[in-house]
């Protein structure tokens, strides 16, 4: 029998896109479907996805969990959990999904709209978002065929086996709005598919999109899990949105910060550097060592108010941006950006390990 | 006294046709092998007292001599080898401790030769060193620190104080006086030249040398020797030696043949007597004690110093690392029963102690399940043979490692073992001027210099076939490595897969 993620380490090439509206200016989820549609060689059928923020305005205050159930008591068992736990905003309710030939196999899908109980958050003596990171993980990792796959405020994740066009279909996107889009498509090459390992991995309001191998993985891994995280999916995802969990929520640090902690620019390189900015990338390579990625990695991290992308140090995978008025994209291929917006004001080829921050101008952006 | 029983020498120094009579042997040999017969004309040669060190093997400038292992032998006995028969009759000769030098050379598992190193294929590249960079550079210290800003929102450097090491590799701790002035003075000029570090062991530190500082851990061990103010503020880094790997649970051994004015001196102790460190550090009976004289060390410095802490890995080498892991050490040195030394007791070298790749992976392993690996790096040595171990080791956790008796070799140790005997015809161990002048001090350090720069080159492409570009990434990148012939515990405590196994 072959072992799904998390029995095996997990590696895979993929295809991945994204798009913002900086004016926060709603986009339709068809336009991510169109976009990805075209990298369909970048993908084989085992696993695609989507994140999308700002799709739940109405619910914006409160958390939306989405969850895989295997079988119905998985289900009893997770609601009994959260219903301890949380006041529930809503009804619990399966997905809308689309039934279509190319998706099969398909779990249990259920979201919730729920809110920490005022007491029980006290007594955990945990911030919120700490109290939902120790939610999902007991779930995911105690609860026999339950998996929470997203757990952010205000966005969700969608995802699942299959061509990503297809998995995008199958959840009516079309049917959501948001002002920032993440997809996936996975070409992995040791698993059966299973609809929890595919991508965007999430965290809160974390998602990432992720191509590429990373050689680094352990050391991050074995890094990372000091800090109360579980490398459960032994993906490289899940490794990433956990460095970038740590390094944010819990050390401060700024996406640019980040990216100079995971893709460091060489020693050689920060030498020529002027003095101040050598300062602080030595201090960052210095205070975080065994957090540097390497190998091959074109990421999109997506989080409430905007995306980033980040390659590799070497670029040893392709990645494009491009802006467009208001909107700014990062794709693994210009055709994935074009299938979406022929016309183009500017399009560039960021340099290994240069990230890219693209954000509402409401949160400062550009 | 006992009258001393016979034994043969186990080697037979041979001398063939080529032989000139030149004499060269003769004067080259500390130990008095070689003597030229005036009757007969000719050199002959007393094979008992030849330690093996080829000395006049390489000297001889017709390539007359040969030594070879004598085929002289008692009753074949699997129990009663050779060499246990000849120490019964040593001690019931002399009623002493029997004494060796250099590391244990007894076979037995050497776990480094049963690891393999991964390499990319297809889902990612391997990434070539002759044309994209490669690092090899990292600190050592402790990296834990609070994230604090200026006004201006600028990360504030809040760091310990760290070791800046161009390589993994650093000259482990010999002392002066174990081994010789000129073989410090090249140590010294390789590790500046490296952007590395030596180790001036336990004997002080020669005035000479302190021009090196910048490159020089000095050692605070048991004894005390040449600990004084100018030596600490000299340092780049100041290490305790709690233990060493040849022989853990006591101290150094330095024979008094081997105490010359200028030793003296710099161990500041008296002329021609014995330098034994007691076992333990007599301010030192628990780890809170310990920690006292980290803290102590650390205020006579102003805190402008990393404080390593170097032990023996004993059995309970897991709470022990635990303890100076919350001590307010920088860097735990970990020191295997494999390791070298100038003299030991023998039955302490080949029997106390544990291989350093099981120590190593299970500190590893336990600093990080506490959540504490961050607080301390973590050095080994003992021994480190080659480049592919310092790649194995650095997989298996380690933050760099210590060569002491690879160092020797590339100053022309021939690891003949007589350290301890003060006549090393190398002019490494031993303190006879006549001696150690022949070890050329500039071509000592072109020597190591060219040994470090070529592990530096190994290394670089062996990570770059596993498609690493920093030696960062390597770090307990456990999944790096696979095992082949180890039994399922000895996996389990290394924390690595079977060859075959798949990620």
């Amino acid at each position: 029998m072959l072992l799904k993620e998390g029995d095996i380490r997990n590696v895979s090439g993929c295809a991945i896109t994204s798009v913002i509206d900086r004016s926060g200016k709603k986009i339709n989820g068809k336009s991510m479907i169109d976009s990805i549609r075209v990298m369909h060689e970048r993908s084989n059928g085992l696993g695609g996805g989507f994140a999308g923020y700002g799709i739940y305005p109405e619910y914006k205050e409160y958390y939306a969990f989405h969850l895989f159930y295997d079988t119905k008591t998985a289900k009893e068992l997770t609601e009994s959990f959260l219903i301890k736990h949380f006041e529930w905003i809503t009804e619990p309710s399966p997905m809308q999904t689309h039934k279509i030939a190319q998706i099969q196999n398909e779990p249990h899908i259920y979201r919730y709209f729920l809110a920490p109980l005022p007491k029980k958050l006290q007594s955990s003596q945990l911030d919120e978002a700490e109290y939902i990171v120790h939610t999902v993980k007991t779930i995911n990792s105690t609860i026999e065929g339950a998996f929470v796959f997203s757990s952010g405020k205000n966005m969700g994740v969608f995802k699942g086996v299959g061509y990503p066009e297809d998995i995008g279909q199958y959840f009516c996107l079309d049917e959501y709005e948001g002002y920032a889009w993440t997809c996936h498509g996975r070409y992995p090459t040791n698993t059966p598919g299973w609809w929890g390992g595919a991508h965007p991995f999430a965290l809160l309001d974390f998602t990432v999109v992720h191509n590429g191998e990373i050689s680094s993985y352990d050391a991050n891994r074995r890094y990372i899990e000091m800090f109360g995280y579980k490398c459960s999916l032994q993906t490289d995802t899940e490794v990433i949105t956990y460095i970038f969990d740590y390094l944010i929520r819990k050390k401060g640090l700024t996406f640019d910060e980040v990216a100079k902690v995971i893709a460091p620019s060489f020693w050689s390189t920060i030498a020529n550097k002027p003095k101040e900015q050598q300062e602080e990338e030595i201090l960052l390579r210095r205070l975080f060592p065994s957090l540097c990625v390497t190998g091959p990695f074109s990421i999109i991290v997506g989080f409430e108010g905007g995306i980033m992308g980040l390659n590799d140090r070497l670029k040893l995978r392709s990645m494009v941006c491009a802006e467009y008025g208001n909107l700014a994209f990062i794709a693994s291929e210009e055709a994935a950006i074009r299938a979406i917006a022929p016309q183009l004001d500017k399009v560039y080829v960021p340099a290994g390990g240069e990230p890219v921050l693209y954000t509402l101008y409401e949160k400062g952006g550009n | 006294m006992a009258k001393a029983m016979y034994m043969h020498g186990d080697y037979e120094v041979v001398r063939n046709h080529k032989c000139i009579n030149c004499r060269i042997c003769e004067r080259q040999c500390a130990n008095e092998v070689h003597k030229y017969d005036e009757k007969t004309k000719s050199m002959t040669e007393d094979s008992d007292k030849c330690v093996n060190c080829h000395r006049c093997v390489v000297m001889c400038p017709t390539r007359a001599l040969k030594i070879v292992k004598s085929d002289n032998t008692y009753k074949q006995n699997a129990n009663w080898d050779m060499q246990s028969i000849n120490e019964v009759f040593k001690q019931a000769s002399f009623g002493g401790v029997l004494l060796s030098s250099m590391g244990n050379p007894k076979a037995g598992t050497i776990f480094w030769d049963k690891m393999l190193i991964n390499a990319s294929q297809v889902t990612n590249p391997p990434i070539d060193p002759l044309r994209e960079p490669m690092e090899t550079k990292l600190w050592l210290g402790k990296h834990s620190a609070a994230i604090q800003r200026d006004a201006k929102g600028k990360l504030i450097n809040t760091l310990s104080p760290q070791l800046k090491l161009d390589v993994p590799i650093m000259f482990s701790a010999m002392s002066y006086g174990s081994i010789s002035y000129n073989a410090h003075a090249a140590l010294a000029k390789a590790a500046s030249a490296l952007g590395i570090y030596y180790n001036c062991g336990e004997g002080g530190l020669h005035t000479d040398f302190y021009q090196y500082g910048a490159s020089t851990i000095v050692q605070v061990a048991s004894g005390r020797f040449g600990v004084h103010k100018e030596y600490l503020d000299r340092a780049a880094a100041i290490e305790i030696k709690m233990g060493q790997g040849a022989k853990p649970g006591i101290g150094g051994h330095l024979p008094a043949q081997k105490v010359n004015e200028d030793i003296s001196q710099t161990r500041m102790i008296p002329l021609g007597v014995d330098a034994i460190s007691p076992a333990p550090h007599h301010d030192i009976y628990s780890i809170e004690d310990l920690r006292q004289l980290i803290y102590s060390l650390k205020e006579a410095t102003g805190h402008t110093k990393p404080i390593i802490v170097k032990i023996a890995a004993v059995h309970n080498i897991v709470a022990i690392a635990s303890g100076i892991a919350r001590s307010g050490a920088d860097i735990i040195a970990i020191d295997g029963y494999r390791g070298g030394t100038g003299a030991a007791p023998t039955r302490i070298r080949d029997n106390v102690g544990i291989p350093i790749e099981l120590a190593l992976a299970q500190v590893d392993e336990r600093l990080r399940a506490e959540g504490i690996r961050d607080n301390v790096s973590i050095v080994v040595g003992g021994s480190i043979r080659c480049s592919a171990d310092v790649i194995k080791a650095v997989a298996l956790g380690a933050d760099a490692c210590y060569i002491g008796t690879a160092a020797l070799l590339a100053l022309g140790c021939h690891l003949c073992r007589a350290c301890h005997e003060g006549k090393c015809n190398w002019g490494i161990a031993t303190q006879r001027p006549d001696l150690v002048k022949r070890l050329d001090i500039e071509d000592g350090t072109e020597k190591l210099i060219n040994l470090v720069t070529a592990w530096k080159y190994e290394i670089e492409e062996m990570m770059g076939g596993m498609g690493i570009n920093s030696i960062e990434a390597l770090r307990g990148n456990r999944l790096s490595l696979r095992g082949i012939d180890l039994t399922d515990t000895e996996l389990r405590l290394l924390g690595i897969k079977y060859a075959g196994e798949s990620i």
